[in-house]
């Protein structure tokens, strides 16, 4: 973090402490060298929605396809075009509100937003600005307190709205041609505008909420908030003002590029705020950018002075009617009808009810059920293997998070990529539940199995002789070899100093190459002792 | 209806229209005491507020249009001046309506995927092309500022 710090905060070394900042992220007021501060952070997200086709025309919605090859009459904005309203884009904000615990208005409406700007061909953009589709919802999120990852708090933000609204093209900026080229294969695709109240107090909650959403959001299919793609971008507003004194003046950063970005940016500018107020100057109500090079904000170029987008509602689409079970109406062709309750009753558990499903199902803790939701497949892989082994789940889980996924973590793959399936997991897991091989050889065993070739576990403990020693006798007389050869260290032990104990333990695994176990070994060792 | 109703006043030129329900009557806080109701041929409504010249030049960066002249600007203030009868009509407790559409169906359109692959037709128009992108300036120029500018506004200050 301090690597990133802009050259001006090495002059204040006292107000930018790494690991001061860190704790002090937690509480909502942050110290200052004059005075304390409250941060205020709001959240602008855009969700594209998954659709096949954009939200008021027929063109295809595809990420990387050749420029200007999904545009259609209506999305180069030519004369004479009308937009025609894309129903999934409709059901896809209308869950995401219910998801989020918003009402839904039953009339919404459609407004222009004008604008110039190259890839916005029509100089408006269609959104909903007076009457949006969903309302007053809400977000749960949690937040670790400590950096054990053991205590965790839940926390909300609320939702003051969700409005359908149309994305605009791309602009490739060539400065060396002085030009811009403009790429219209994104202009008209769904968007779902998802607007935060000014909730949250750092990066690190903006980036927990964050990371929440976009898992709701992949739940429901309503996107698949792929951020590198540029289907969730997100726009923080920041502000910073005394406890008990009005809000401060908000600055916009944008280009941001990842949740991790998100909460660094966030960080950076409430510094940044603090820094200009202690030293006598000014916020300006203006647009920043995210430099993620240098870690830092930087004005916008083309964003100067306040705009006024001369609001105005849409006069070729008339107002959108929702139904619900009450006022379903008759005699309509039900293509033509979206019903509340009916997409109500379809919503997919989420992600938070599937957490606490874990937790109460298999006894694992919650902190364990954060991690399985949040990497894609790791739930099902986990819940496949409890299935097939006798092992209980909370032994498993430690399999599962340690060493599966820090594998998956060090080769950079994916669970659907693992070379080790859950049948083979489970497989090994079975052996050292029947207690044929020690813990010890099977993190051997599974070193092995990620190569990937192919080999059973059992094949594996065959191979390299890992089978533990099942013939007591045998394991008796290694026992009484040791201690025999070892007088000094059983006198040691005799005269009170168990310690030494593990010493004639690591001499009988050695004797035995690993095949024996350490807790069998143990109580063997301590009969022959105290006799 | 409502949109129907003032439109037949304003071509019949006939007295003003009371709005239904009561409420409080604006009339009289808008500076119109002593213009008469009733009178078929309508005056001019009094010039609330001239058009200044920060509204001017906010207009024309907002709009990129160019006012030029004495006589655009005046026109523009007639039709501003046009438009503000509209606040003779009580609209207290009525619902603004936006178009005479508002009880017809939003029709919904089925998710496939029906248009595309045009590019050739949609660069056909484009003045300038670079292997199938629109070309234009890069980002937004900003407008000179006032005292750049070589229009009419700049004379009448």
């Amino acid at each position: 973090m301090a690597s990133a710090a802009p050259a001006f905060l090495s002059a204040f070394p006292g107000l930018f402490q790494p690991e001061r900042g860190f704790s002090f992220q937690r509480s909502t007021v942050r110290y200052g060298r004059l005075a304390p501060w409250v941060p205020v952070v709001g959240l602008e997200i855009h969700a594209q929605i998954s659709s096949n086709s954009k939200l008021f025309s027929g063109s295809q919605v595809q990420f990387a396809a050749p420029p200007n090859s999904l545009v259609s009459f209506f999305d180069a904005s030519l004369p004479g075009t009308l937009p025609v309203l894309n129903r999934r884009c409709v059901e896809a904000a209308v869950m995401t509100g219910l998801a989020l615990n918003c009402s839904i208005n039953k009339k919404s409406l459609f407004d222009r937003k004008h604008y110039f700007y190259a890839d916005l061909p029509a100089g408006y953009q269609i959104t909903q600005q007076r009457v949006p589709i969903a309302v007053n919802g809400s977000l749960s999120y949690s937040l670790c307190i400590d950096s054990k990852m053991s205590q965790m708090v839940t926390k909300t933000v609320r939702i003051k709205q969700i409005q359908l609204e149309q994305d605009s093209g791309k602009s490739l900026h060539d400065d060396t041609r002085s030009q811009t080229l403009v790429d219209l294969n994104r202009a008209g695709v769904g968007l779902m505008e998802v607007v935060m109240e000014p909730d949250m107090c750092c990066g690190e909650e903006a980036a927990a909420a964050v990371r929440e959403l976009q898992l709701i959001l992949q739940t429901l299919g309503s996107s698949q908030a792929v951020m590198a793609e540029g289907q969730l971008r997100v726009d923080a507003n920041v502000s910073v003002h005394h406890p008990g004194e009005p809000y401060g003046v908000r600055t916009e950063v944008k280009n941001i590029n990842s949740i991790r970005f998100l909460a660094k940016a966030i960080d950076y500018e409430i510094q940044r705020q603090i820094e200009e107020l202690e030293n006598g100057g000014t916020i300006l109500n203006e647009t920043r950018a995210f430099d993620s090079k240098l870690g830092c904000t930087v004005p916008m170029r083309d964003k100067e002075g306040k705009q006024d987008y001369r609001f105005m509602p849409e006069p070729n689409l008339p107002p959108l009617i929702l139904y619900d079970a009450k006022s379903l109406p008759a005699n309509m062709n039900h293509q033509q009808v979206i019903n509340i309750d009916w997409i109500h009753e379809r919503l997919p558990d989420l992600p938070s009810v599937k957490r606490k499903k874990l937790v109460e199902q298999y006894g694992i803790l919650p902190e364990h059920s954060f991690t399985l939701l949040n990497e894609e497949g790791l739930a099902e892989f986990f819940e496949s293997v409890v299935k097939q082994t006798q092992m209980k789940p909370k032994k498993v889980i430690g399999w599962i998070l340690k060493d599966l996924l820090s594998y998956l973590k060090q080769h950079s793959l994916t669970v659907k990529e693992s070379p080790v399936s859950s049948f083979v997991l489970a497989d090994l897991l079975n052996l050292l539940e029947k207690k044929e091989i020690s813990s010890t050889a099977a993190k051997q065993v599974l070193a092995e199995l990620w190569k990937g070739e192919g080999k059973t576990p059992l094949e594996i403990v065959k191979e390299q002789k890992l089978e533990l020693l099942q013939d007591q006798k045998e394991l008796e007389q290694i026992c009484q070899a040791v201690i025999d050869g070892h007088k000094n260290e059983v006198m040691a032990i005799k005269a009170g100093n168990p310690k030494v104990l593990n010493k004639l333990i690591g001499l009988v695994q050695k004797k035995t190459q690993g095949r024996s176990n350490p807790v069998l070994v143990k109580q063997l060792l301590e009969k022959k002792l105290s006799g | 209806m409502r949109a129907l109703l003032l439109g037949a006043w304003l071509r019949a030129g006939r007295g003003l229209p009371r709005a239904p329900g009561s409420g409080r009557r604006h009339r009289e806080h808008r500076g119109h005491s002593g213009h008469s109701e009733h009178s078929e041929h309508r005056p001019q409504a009094p010039l609330r507020q001239k058009v200044s010249v920060e509204v001017l030049q906010h207009l024309e960066h907002l709009a990129l249009v160019d006012f030029r002249d004495a006589e655009g600007v005046e026109r523009l203030q007639k039709a501003i001046q046009f438009a503000d009868q509209l606040h003779e009509v009580n609209t207290d407790g009525v619902e603004p309506m936006d178009s005479v559409l508002e009880d017809r169906c939003l029709y919904l359109r089925e998710d496939d995927v029906t248009e595309g692959n045009c590019t050739k037709e949609l660069l056909e128009n484009a003045r300038e092309k670079v292997e199938e992108y629109f070309v234009a300036p890069p980002g937004n120029i900003p407008l000179p500022k006032l005292e750049e500018q070589e229009t009419f506004l700049q004379g009448s200050q």
